[in-house]
């Protein structure tokens, strides 16, 4: 049997396989990520510092300590203000460091921020950090209605700018499926400096308590029909826009990492799976791959990778509308 | 080495140097000397190392006997050790104090002098407690303002190590503790030079330790204890000496000049005031001042009051003084004289005898001063001038207005001595807005970077909500030497930071001619002028004043930072003052900003950094018209505004402090204490022992709350859930009958009562406006949500401006509906109990408060026979801090009757009230049978065998006992049995006896007697409002305080386990025992109360109490305590030993296992979540102990809750 080649290039860094863990609580802990490298993970992604965390946190501490101060000449404070607080992004970048020394893989920070300022320097501190790439979040919710698309964009588009600017790292755009036009917003962020894609970020979407009238806040790990939509956008935009793809949400079983390379992307992130099965799943993953290739004679990874990209199949309108028209059809022969 | 200019308070000054010099620390916290130990434990917990290069070991003990008696070994097997106390905590230190004198251990206790509790407690300054200490053997060392205290403490230190004698070292409590100065610090060279490690190797050797065993602690008699006790008499002799040697050694290396005595003002003074503390700063400025227009006065400084030293004394004297006064900032009834005086009398006279001094002056002795009241040039003045008269006035008083035994001096307010270039500046602030923190840093700034000498010194009122702040500033190119507060028409600068404080006090009065005005108003340069009181328009225009207004909260608020206006007002100042060019202004502010904040995260400082440069946008000039315009009396609507602070109130004239009809008492004499006149009242105005009228809070109208409940009868339910968690009693439910509802006012509310005990009756749920804080608990706690708005419930939290009138017409009307009778009620279910009127009502808690919940609860079930004992400490002071308190009585006249004794005796306290009790009801049972003849066999029997277990019971026991009084009355006045039943026949009424304070008093000082109560089988209830920490001085550790949260003295997070003081009380076997919390569970607490007060023994509920300590958000407290609960923290149980009678198990877990992890509890408040930020490691590890903490308690539990009882 030849050696199958799994190496993969993302964001300019060999890989030795396509499989990243993506940012997650997974990467608090030094010695899971140690685990990861050893199940066989080429690279991880860090838990995302985000920024309107670090700033919540500050103002949270200041209101705090201020409360109820110099009001009573008996109590004129209520807790002793400590020399030093880990409320910037200190603690994070220390662990980014940490997590470097101990494993020999790749390491992308992951930056999850709303505002220019603050990010572009947290982006300068992670690089300085030793991060190998890092991974921008620009998840914003916008609920104002005088906020229109184009702005949000705008918005985006400089930021990712401005940091591209101040830091020579790699830099993926980790983005939401919820724009007007995916592929033209994918093309703005790389004419802008971006050098990968991850699609797509995946929200936590609050839920409703009939008992107690409330708003909850809601957390399910993923599942593998999640993968379409990545999927279906990779295929579309590989070889049309020259940045490297990460498939990230419904990444679960190794059949789903070779659909991810076959759409074109560099590589398949994950987070649901080993949450719920431990790194070493990873392992079995691996495995699978392998079987796969070598029973249907692929030899590396390289060779799948957009195969069944929209430029690649031979019905390139499977991915488009009269596609949906079709699949909505196959329903006739169920009705009763 | 450069010694730095510094800014800082007496408290730190001194910390700084007993720090560097300690190898061991005790300490407890007690107002105002609490600082000195958080500043010890901050340092040690952080690295900060002493002059020998090791971390001192700072320890906090259970009592400050506790600490004396650590300090004690600690020196005894050789340590340089030091504490920090005042008041009634160095009081409990004077047992080891004899022992430590009597082994001439050298140590310096650092003591902020303050009052002792005598009619009344005070947390202020005088010299009560250390004048308590001069027969000890300390040596006593007086510092008079902020510079001596660091450096008689270096002295202090220097000098008990030669001398062996110990050193107490003194300063005024607040006036020196609180006030900040700009001083030089003394750096570590400073100290290496006073310090000889010789002497320290000396004191270590003299230690004990089993290389080189001796003993030390003897028993002795008759026979030598004598002897021993004179044969230290040499060290005493040679003390002084030693003080001043160091004295003169600290001068070479400092450049300032101490003696023992230090003279000041003319060279050839008849008149001499002699006086020690920060009481003689003011005397020698005066002095000074006086003496430069050719009076011959001055002052004698007292360093050293202990040892005595005659000779010194005498030779600091003026030869040509021919009348002392001597000042005593303490009182000593019944004694011929105050002991500074007696001391003097005595020296003088001997130095005569021994022919030191040729003058016979004449001496008098004074009092001033005493728990901080104003010593003032104005005062010093009438000293001297009574000085100069014939028969100069002995025994007199100072400061007060003594028209019962007429020992006071009068003197002239007006009287100053301050000089046209000091510049002083007044700043009236909320508690909470923030303004004393500004103003902490805006004196900073003066004296750390300019060339001005600076003070700042901060005035609180006694509430812990909405309180009212004064900040008292100079600044100036000479040195200040004011310790007293900027005196009428003598300010510069008036800033008011509360546009509705111009309704309720004199706010120009401190304004001088020519002066600026700045006030935070809504109401812009053009429309403020029609909003002022008339009295304040008068004011700005007489004075001249230059008036200018920021909308300071939308300025902050906007920026997001809420009610805090401390940034912006503090930018004001500099922008107007001129302190500094503008721009250098601005970078001060910022780079304080940053120094402050910004270890606090990068957010915090910019939204500072926002605030200023936000303000000076919005700062404006008022063009002060010619004329006044506002009518006396008239009267405009309040308007309301978007962010709801600083809405004017309708009335444009001052309104009185206590309404008309309020009591004469309440007017006469609780009113100008509530307007900040209290200064004002004569010694005849006054209770002479402490004692003052219940339900009094009720007049004290404070209009704080910014939004209030609104009730919407249309979905409530009438749980009376709100009413029951209410901190202020202010929200309360009626059941009557329709008829009333004819003559209610129109706005007035009300639905069908949904009682089955009330068929057809009405229901209405009433806030009292004027009275709530709008903490929002009633909303939290309201059951209901609007189906149709789900975030609306039956009570809805409105701004409380426009309500204000209305709901005050609505309030009046609702408290003259009749209540229902208590007797019929199943005060079991919680919507009965709360339809019974509190007992205990509108305290000066903190908004949102967890304990006053508890109390009110149980005046509502008890409090009309109801005696309380309590322990010093918050509930001590919300529920009896004057001016006015909160424990009231029913429409019988009936109430709680309250006491507080001391922090750590309260329990024995109460025990001591149900002694008397029991001892009352046998005599008059005894008694009872022995009147049969006279009253009647019959009333007698009912009397002696009735069931007082319910309510109506208790209500027939009444009624019986009113008929034997009245019978007893009748009966033959000869009779002395009779007149002696009538004396104690209440007791024959069942009462209820209830022990209350918090956990510092619980489970540390007072433990011992708690233990000791509870073990006496008598029928206390105790009731533990456990908010985890000492909440009262500012939320230091106590054995209650969590594992892994961090308190002051547990900087680090508390590595050591609760106390299950529960467990140790069920342990007993034969008391009942509660864990209550009522945001969890408010029926068991409920149940807990009841079965509590039934149970015919002692009884203990320790109760989950919220606090602003614990770093909570105190809208979500009951939320918390779920949490708390759902977590397995906070197990809920009742041991009740009546179930062991019956049988069965005495245990009733009333919570189920925990079903979150304790994580989600823990990191909602900040004492976890700051660990977790500072020292995420040690956090982890914490919590990993906490948790299984809590799991092998729950297991402990529940084992308990199932075994098998043997009955």
């Amino acid at each position: 049997m030849t050696s199958l080649d799994l190496t993969t290039r993302y964001l300019g860094l060999t890989l030795k396989n396509p499989l990243v863990a993506s940012a997650s609580p997974l990467s608090k802990k030094v010695d899971i990520v140690r685990r990861l490298e050893d199940a066989g993970a080429a690279a991880v992604v860090m838990y995302s510092l985000f920024e309107e965390q670090i700033t919540h946190e500050s103002h949270e501490l200041d209101h705090y300590l201020e409360r109820g101060t110099h009001s009573y000449a008996e109590s004129l404070s209520y807790f002793p203000d400590l020399d030093h607080y880990n409320l910037g992004p200190e603690s994070y970048l220390e662990h980014l460091h940490r997590i470097k020394a101990a494993v020999s893989i790749p390491v992308i920070g992951s930056l999850n921020g709303v505002s220019s300022g603050g990010w572009v320097e947290y982006a300068h501190k992670i690089e300085q950090a030793g991060a190998d790439a890092l991974e921008l979040n620009i998840y914003y919710l916008p609920t104002g209605i005088d906020l229109s698309g184009a702005e949000l964009e705008e918005t985006y588009i400089r930021l990712v700018t401005d940091i591209r600017a101040r830091v020579r790292l790699p830099i993926a755009v980790k983005l939401s499926p919820f724009f007007t036009s995916i592929p033209n917003i994918a093309k703005r962020f790389v004419e802008v400096g971006a050098n990968g894609l991850v699609l797509f970020n995946r929200f936590y979407q609050p839920d409703f308590d009939l008992d107690e009238l409330q708003v909850v806040p809601d957390l399910d790990l993923s599942i593998s029909y999640e993968l379409r939509l990545p999927l279906r956008w990779i295929a579309i935009l590989y070889g049309r826009i020259a940045a490297d793809f990460a498939l990230t949400s419904g990444v679960h079983t190794a059949h789903d990492v070779l659909k991810a390379m076959m759409a074109g992307a560099s590589v398949a992130m994950m987070a649901s799976e080993l949450l719920a099965h431990g790194p070493g799943r990873l392992g079995q993953m691996l495995a699978g791959i392998e079987h796969w290739m070598e029973e249907h004679e692929y030899e590396s990874i390289a060779q799948m990778q957009g195969c069944m990209s929209q430029r690649a199949v031979a019905e390139p309108a499977a991915f488009e509308r009269a596609n949906y028209m079709k699949a909505l059809n196959t329903f006739d022969y169920y009705l009763p | 080495m450069e010694r730095n200019w510094v800014t800082i308070e007496g408290n730190e000054a001194v910390a700084a140097v007993a720090h560097a010099l300690s190898e061991v620390i005790a300490i407890y916290p007690i107002t105002p000397s609490t600082p000195m130990g958080e500043f010890a434990d901050t340092w040690s917990a952080t690295g900060r190392v002493n002059l020998w290069g090791t971390v001192p070991l700072v320890v906090e003990m259970q009592s400050e006997g506790g600490a004396a008696g650590a300090i004690h070994g600690a020196l005894q097997t050789g340590s340089l050790a030091t504490t920090f106390t005042a008041s009634q905590g160095l009081l409990l230190m004077i047992p080891n104090m004899y022992k430590i004198a009597g082994e001439l251990t050298p140590v310096v206790f650092h003591v902020a002098a303050r009052s002792l509790a005598a009619q009344g407690l005070s947390i202020f300054g005088d010299h009560s407690d250390v004048m308590v200490t001069r027969t000890t053997g300390f040596a006593l060392l007086a510092s008079n303002s902020v510079q001596e205290a660091q450096d008689l403490a270096l002295i202090a230190h220097a000098s008990t190590l030669k001398a062996r004698v110990p050193f107490l070292h003194f300063f005024d409590g607040f006036r020196t503790s609180h006030e900040i100065d700009k001083i030089e610090q003394l750096n570590r060279e400073d100290m290496r030079a006073m310090i000889d490690d010789a002497l320290v190797a000396a004191h270590q050797q003299r230690g004990l330790s089993p290389e080189r065993p001796f003993i030390r602690g003897t028993a002795q008699n008759p026979d030598v204890y004598f002897q021993a006790r004179e044969r230290v008499n040499a060290f005493y002799q040679a003390c002084p000496a030693i003080v001043q040697e160091a004295m003169d050694r600290f001068a070479e290396i400092a450049g300032r000049q101490y003696h023992l005595f230090d003279y000041a003002g003319a060279p050839d003074a008849e008149r001499v005031i002699v006086v020690m503390g920060s009481g003689a700063e003011t005397a020698q400025a005066t002095a000074e001042h006086l003496a430069r227009q050719g009076e011959q006065v001055g002052v004698v400084k007292v360093r050293l009051f202990r040892p005595f030293s005659v000779e010194h004394i005498v030779q600091a004297l003026p030869s040509a003084v021919k009348a002392i006064a001597v000042l005593d900032r303490t009182k000593e009834p019944g004694s011929v004289g105050e002991p500074l005086y007696l001391d003097v009398v005595t020296a003088i006279n001997e130095g005569r005898e021994k022919g030191m001094m040729a003058a016979s002056p004449r001496i008098t002795g004074g009092r001033y001063g005493l728990s901080s009241k104003e010593f003032t040039p104005g005062m010093v003045k009438a000293i001297f001038d009574e000085l100069g008269r014939d028969v100069p006035k002995n025994h007199f008083t100072v400061g007060i207005h003594d028209d019962v035994t007429h020992t006071s001096l009068a003197y002239d307010p007006a009287f100053s001595i301050e000089g046209e270039e000091t510049v002083q500046c007044v700043y009236w602030g909320l508690g909470s807005d923030g303004t004393v923190g500004a103003n902490h840093n805006s004196i900073k700034i003066i004296g750390e970077e300019t060339d001005n000498y600076a003070q700042g010194y901060f005035v609180y009122d006694s509430k812990k909500s909405g309180s009212v702040t004064i900040s008292h500033l100079r600044f100036g190119p000479h040195e200040i030497r004011a310790p007293y507060l900027i005196g009428a028409a003598q300010a510069n600068f008036v800033a008011c930071h509360q546009f509705s404080f111009l309704e309720r006090f004199d706010v120009l009065k401190y304004a001088r001619p020519g002066g600026v005005f700045l006030l935070a108003s809504i109401y812009g340069p053009e429309e403020v002028w029609e909003r002022l009181p008339r009295e304040v328009q008068q004011t700005i225009m007489e004075k001249q004043l230059r008036f200018y207004v920021i909308d300071a909260f939308k300025v902050a608020s906007d920026i997001g930072m809420g009610g805090r206006i401390n940034t912006v007002m503090q930018t004001c100042f500099f922008a107007i003052s001129g302190m500094l060019p503008q721009e250098q202004a601005i970078e001060q502010i910022k780079q304080s900003i940053r120094k402050t904040y910004g270890k606090r995260g990068e957010a915090v400082v910019q939204k500072n950094f926002q605030a200023v440069d936000a303000t000076l946008e919005h700062l404006s000039q008022v063009n002060v018209p010619a004329a006044v315009t506002a009518a006396p009396g008239a009267i405009k609507r309040a308007s309301t505004n978007g962010h709801g602070r600083g809405v004017p109130l309708p009335m444009l004239t001052r309104r009185p402090p206590v309404p008309d009809e309020a009591p004469e008492f309440v007017r006469q004499v609780l009113g100008p204490m509530i307007a900040g006149e209290g200064d004002t009242l004569p010694v005849s105005a006054l209770p002479c022992d402490g004692t003052y009228p219940s339900g009094t809070a009720q007049w004290e109208k404070r209009n704080i709350a910014l939004e209030m409940p609104v009730w919407d009868p249309d979905i409530c339910i009438q749980c009376g859930k709100c009413v029951m968690v209410c901190p202020h009693a202010v929200i309360r439910e009626k059941v009557y009958d329709a008829a009333h509802l004819k003559d209610a006012p129109a706005s007035f509310l009300s639905a069908d009562a949904r009682f089955k005990e009330f068929p057809g009756m009405k229901y209405s749920l009433q806030v009292s406006p004027e009275d709530c804080t709008g903490c929002a608990l009633c909303f939290e706690a309201c059951p209901v949500k609007d189906k149709r708005q789900v975030g609306r419930r039956a009570v809805n939290m409105e701004p409380q401006p426009p309500l204000r009138e209305r709901e005050k017409t609505n309030w009046e009307y609702f408290l003259t509906l009749p209540d229902v009778d208590g007797m019929n009620l199943n005060l079991g279910a919680i919507k009965n109990s709360q339809l019974v009127t509190p007992l205990f009502e509108f305290s000066g808690a903190c908004s949102g408060c967890g304990e006053t919940p508890y109390i009110k609860l149980a005046t509502q079930l008890f409090g009309d026979r109801m005696l309380v004992a309590n322990a010093t400490g918050c509930s001590s002071i919300y529920g009896g801090n004057l001016p006015t308190t909160p424990w009231t009585f029913n429409r019988e006249g009936r109430g709680p009757a309250w006491s507080n004794s001391l922090f750590e005796d309260n329990a024995e306290f109460g025990l001591g009230m149900r002694l008397t009790l029991d001892k009352q009801q046998e005599f008059a049972s005894e008694l009872l049978a022995q009147c049969a003849g006279s009253v009647g066999e019959e009333l007698v029997q009912a009397i002696l065998s009735a069931d007082q277990s319910h309510e109506a019971g208790i209500q027939a026991q009444r009624e019986r006992v009113a008929l034997l009084k009245q019978r007893l009355q009748a009966a033959d006045g000869a009779d002395g049995r009779a007149r002696s039943l009538l004396g104690v026949a209440d007791a024959l009424v069942r009462k209820s006896v209830w022990i209350i304070g918090g956990d510092g008093w619980a489970y540390d000082i007072g433990f011992g007697g708690l233990d000791h109560v509870l073990a006496s089988g008598r029928d206390v209830n105790i009731l533990v409002l456990d908010t985890e920490v000492y909440s009262n001085t500012g939320g230091q550790a106590s054995k209650a305080t969590p594992l892994g949260a961090v308190a002051k003295f547990a900087a680090r997070g508390k590595a050591m386990s609760k106390k299950d003081l529960g467990m140790l009380a069920m342990a007993y076997g034969n008391i009942y025992v509660a864990r209550v919390a009522m945001g969890a569970n408010d029926q068991q607490t409920l149940h807990a109360f009841l079965e509590a007060e039934a149970y015919d023994g002692p009884s203990l509920i320790i109760a989950y109490s919220s606090c602003i300590a614990q770093g909570i958000d105190m809208r979500k407290g009951l939320e918390q305590q779920k949490l708390a609960v759902q977590s397995g923290y906070w197990p809920l149980y009742r041991y009740n030993p009546r179930l062991s009678a019956e049988g069965k198990n005495p245990l009733t877990l009333d919570s189920k296992e925990p079903t979150i992890p304790l994580e989600q509890y823990a990191y909602n408040e900040t004492r976890y979540r700051m660990l977790l930020q500072s020292d995420e490691k040690r956090a982890e590890a914490l919590m990993r102990a906490a948790k299984h903490d809590v799991q092998s308690r729950w297991q402990q539990y529940r084992e308990l809750a199932e075994e098998h009882h043997k009955g």
